[in-house]
């Protein structure tokens, strides 16, 4: 199979790769990047784990190809931080505890992400039902949730 | 070491505290590497051939097309991980979990695996796999497995623990036998008896992160081996002796791990990558997809239940008796024994009496699921208890109260209890506001107690201090969920300094003693145990050192607070010195200065729990929804009471989708149905409220500062307490989990119809 070549842009730099037409997303990243933040719990688009944001949409990168991202911009949890300062929703994930095997939680941050963009004043419904496409197993969420309403309330304030 | 009684009321410095965890920003940022975050130069990709029927023979495997195709480095079969466990039962039985020997026992079973340039070669490779299968007759349900007609999961299999070996084989491997007392005569002084039977479905710990290992062994017989697991030091004895390799020439590294829950307690596929790695002579990534991960990993047993607990008119249960059939999968297992001790472990009875039952069935090796057998038991004991109670008028937390173990009761399996949490954690659930809040229509509330045993186990610990004065404390139980934290605050706290001066890591095989699992909530107890002894044995060091450079006697040298401090009016002119002091002159007086310790953490304390929970059900659909949750429990001591917090959140969260959701459903033809987290359904964030915790503190009297496990006990109680809860709501008594819709409209439907 010959390969697609792909110019996007990830977390602001301009990348270029090779990628086989039937590649997801989620593999080019990981495997052909090294960008190991986004994880595969499921493979089908039922977990969240691979969250991305791609041209400001939440997507699955499990459920995207590759060769999709052409001319397109991919955010992932290696581009929340700026330098050694932690974005408010990775710095309240921290101090709440929201994370215990830390599996789930790149993907539930950049879910968290996205939904604070679109919302940034959300009610617990609206963080619960906005963070109901990502599975965490460990924490039954009550941390989680109080972590993205603090850092919603933080936001807010900046 | 038994509790220190200078720690009782003491005012903790860094024990209690709630820091930022060590290894959280790593984990934050995505810089934390899990099992399939690692790779290695030249790795090959490796996948495994399934089974796809639940029993069949294998009569003859024909590998050599895959092995032909262009990029095909290796294909194995049983052949090739010959049986070296010299008659090593549950050795075996991993071995031939591992991969198929004769038959393939389950659907998912491994046969044959292959090593590939690439994913998608490997995929390729194993299609060309002819595997030639005798299909058998098989048996997935546990009471059917038990019916004399049964089909046959091994042919050599005869009950063990009855009074006279059977004639015949059967699928029931072995007959436990729990209590003490006389039942016959206990029932006969019942003025009430309550009978049931019940039933639970197997359900998966769920973990996200997938099985993942990357193999790598090379010609000259040693060999390494990076994997999510919760116990390396055991996967290298596991795999060494596979292998027949010497443990030392395997070196085991445990990723970050994504969860296990019991679930990564023992090899699945790591033998199959290092033999795959063995034979292409490159190192190999292999790593389960979910849908192996379903059908191949994990699962809970499926139970089948009776309870009988008769009680006289004034509230005291006079009798209590529970037979328990637990499936393990296609291997012998000890998952009804475990059912049968914790059965009855809250109550002071008198008269008490447990029976289990190992099942063999057409599905996967059981494995461990956080406090594994206990909730079912509790699901039908505590069901049973909740009845009881009703008919006998009397408020279910009062009954509860009434019948409660205390210090120095017989337990029902054996032992006799000291200090422990069950009175106190039903008198603050009685308290709780939660009790009180009002109850609208179709909702109900419901609460249940719930037992672990918690373990301890063999462990070992290397806490080294700095010339800088700070402490790099290596230990070998790995961190599932913030233990690295948990036991920073102990070393912080034994030797006086800041929190940020402790950096935990977990070591892997090579650099530290051999260490047992972390299952059993034994992690931060045991490690913390180890911690504290390493610490003290430091100490001595830092006293020694000091008295030699204050040139006096190490008897007249204390330790307060991070200091060395010399006694008596002798010394009165000596001041103090500070460990980064000690640790800065370490060269001059004696070199490096560190403490280890290697022990058996005996003494983990029994753990209880009270749930408390309030369902909404609709009676038109049979849908429910928690709407408020309640967890008490007994810590000991909360050392990190935000990580204990959260291990009472999560396990209840999981008992909520195994008491509403999760189960796995299998066809006619043996073959699962749902085996992805679409079908298999665990709870979202939208299908939960807020799971509010009291943290309750009865120092177990075997550790230092109190400590019990406080990782498992959390799921005991939910299957009963939500179950109690959709009773009362639905106003049915529900004997049958998952209570899904369907399961809850019939059993309303079914009361309608009387
Ligand atoms: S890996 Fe993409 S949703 Fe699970
Ligand atoms: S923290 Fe483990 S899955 Fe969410």
């Amino acid at each position: 199979m010959a390969g697609v070549a792909v110019s996007t842009t990830i977390n602001g730099d301009s990348v270029e790769y090779l990628c086989q037409p039937d590649e997801t997303l989620l593999d080019v990243l990981r495997d052909r990047l090294g960008l190991t933040g986004a994880k595969e719990g499921c493979g089908t688009g039922d977990c969240g784990a691979c969250s991305v944001i791609l041209d400001d949409r939440l997507v699955c990168s499990c459920l995207v190809l590759g060769a999709e991202a052409e001319g397109r911009r991919i955010e992932t949890v290696e581009g929340m931080a700026h330098g050694d300062k932690l974005h408010p929703l990775q710095q309240k994930f921290l101090e709440h505890a929201a994370l215990q095997c830390g599996i789930c939680t790149p993907g539930f941050l950049i879910a968290a992400k996205d939904l604070l963009a679109k919302n940034p004043d959300p009610t617990e419904e609206e963080i619960r039902f906005g963070l109901a496409g990502n599975l965490c197993r460990c924490t039954g969420y009550d941390k989680i949730v109080r972590a993205v309403q603090d850092a919603a309330h933080v936001m807010k304030g900046a | 070491m038994n509790f220190d009684p200078r720690f009782s009321g003491r005012k903790f410095a860094s024990v209690g505290t709630r820091p930022i965890r060590p290894d959280g920003v790593d984990k934050v940022t995505g810089r934390a590497r899990y099992g399939a975050d690692f790779n290695m130069a030249g790795q090959l990709v490796g996948r495994v051939l399934r089974s796809p029927h639940a029993h069949a023979k294998i009569r003859k495997i024909d590998t050599s097309k895959a092995e032909a195709l262009a990029g095909v480095k290796a294909v194995i079969t049983a052949a090739d991980l010959p049986d070296l466990t010299d008659g090593d039962a549950a050795m075996y039985d991993i071995l031939d979990n591992c991969l198929a020997r004769t038959k393939a026992l389950y659907d998912g079973h491994a046969v044959a695996a292959v090593a590939a340039v690439d994913a998608h070669t490997a995929r390729q490779a194993l299609k060309l796999i002819e595997v030639d299968y005798e299909v058998l007759p098989h048996v997935t349900d546990v009471d059917e497995a038990m019916a004399h007609h049964a089909p046959l999961i091994n042919d050599t299999v005869f009950t063990e623990g009855l009074e006279e070996k059977p004639v015949k084989p059967s699928n029931v491997t072995k007959r436990s036998q729990f209590g003490h007392g006389d039942v016959h005569q206990g029932f006969g002084h019942a003025d009430f008896i309550v009978e049931r039977s019940f039933k639970t479905e197997q359900t998966h710990q769920g973990y996200i992160e997938p099985h993942a290992c990357v193999a790598s062994v090379s010609s000259d017989g040693t060999a390494e081996l990076w994997v999510c697991t919760q116990g390396h030091f055991v996967y290298r004895q596991h795999c060494a002796q596979l292998l027949g390799m010497e443990a030392s020439k395997l070196r085991v590294t445990s990723s970050e791990i994504g969860g296990g829950f019991g679930g990564k307690t023992h090899v699945w596929a790591e033998p199959v990558a290092l033999a795959l790695s063995r034979k292409a002579g490159r190192p190999v990534k292999l790593v389960m997809t979910r849908d192996e991960v379903f059908r191949a990993s994990g699962p809970t047993s499926a139970t089948s239940i009776d309870v009988k607990i008769g009680a006289r008119k004034d509230g005291t249960i006079t009798a209590a008796e529970a037979t328990l059939r637990y499936s393990s999968g296609p291997y012998a297992g000890a998952w009804a024994e475990v059912g049968a001790m914790t059965a009855f472990a809250c109550y002071k009875l008198d008269n008490v009496k447990t029976v289990g039952y190992e099942v063999l069935v057409n599905r996967p090796k059981t494995a461990a699921y956080r406090a594994p057998s206990a909730p079912m038991a509790a699901f039908a004991v505590e069901s049973a208890v909740d009845e009881l109670a009703k008919e006998l008028g009397i408020d279910p937390v009062e009954f509860r109260i009434r019948n409660a173990a205390q210090e120095g009761t017989q337990s029902s399996y054996g032992p006799v209890y000291g200090p422990i949490g069950i009175g106190p954690t039903l008198e603050a659930a009685k308290n709780h506001a939660h009790m009180k809040a009002p109850l609208k229509k179709n909702q109900g509330r419901g609460m249940a107690c719930g037992f672990w045993f918690n373990f301890g186990g063999q462990t070992c610990t290397d806490l080294n201090i700095g010339m800088d004065g700070s402490v790099s404390l290596a230990v070998g139980t790995v961190d599932v969920g913030g233990s690295r934290a948990s036991l920073s605050l102990v070393a912080a706290e034994e030797l006086g300094i800041d929190y940020s001066q402790v950096k935990a890591i977990v070591a892997d095989t090579s650099s530290l003693g051999y260490n047992d699992m972390t299952d059993g909530s034994r992690g931060t107890f045991s490690s913390s145990m180890a911690t504290i002894s390493a610490a003290r044995n430091a100490i001595k060091t830092l006293r020694e050192r000091a008295a030699q450079m204050w040139d006096i006697s190490v008897d007249d040298v204390a330790w307060e607070q991070g200091h060395a401090v010399a006694k008596g009016e002798k010394h009165g002119n000596l001041g103090k010195l500070s460990l980064k002091e000690i640790a800065a002159q370490s060269g001059k007086t004696g070199g490096p200065i560190a403490g280890h310790s290697e022990l058996v953490a005996d003494g983990a304390g029994v753990s209880f729990a009270t749930h408390i929970c309030d369902v909404e059900v609709d009676p038109e659909t049979g849908a429910t929804r928690v709407i408020r949750y309640t967890v008490v429990q007994d810590a000991g001591k909360a050392v990190h009471p935000t990580y204990v917090e959260g291990q009472y959140q999560g396990g209840a969260a999981q008992g909520i989708g195994w008491a509403l959701n999760e189960e796995y459903i299998y066809g006619k033809d043996g073959r699962l149905q749902n085996a992805g987290f679409l079908d298999y359904r665990i709870p979202v964030c939208s299908d939960l409220p807020m799971i509010d915790t009291q943290i309750l503190e009865i120092p177990n009297p075997n550790h230092p500062y109190g400590v019990r496990g406080v990782g498992e006990t959390s799921i005991v109680p939910p299957l009963a307490a939500i179950a109690n809860a959709v009773s009362n709501a639905a106003g049915v008594r529900m004997t049958h989990i998952p209570m899904s819709p369907p399961r809850i409209l019939a059993a309303i439907e079914a009361e309608r119809e009387g």
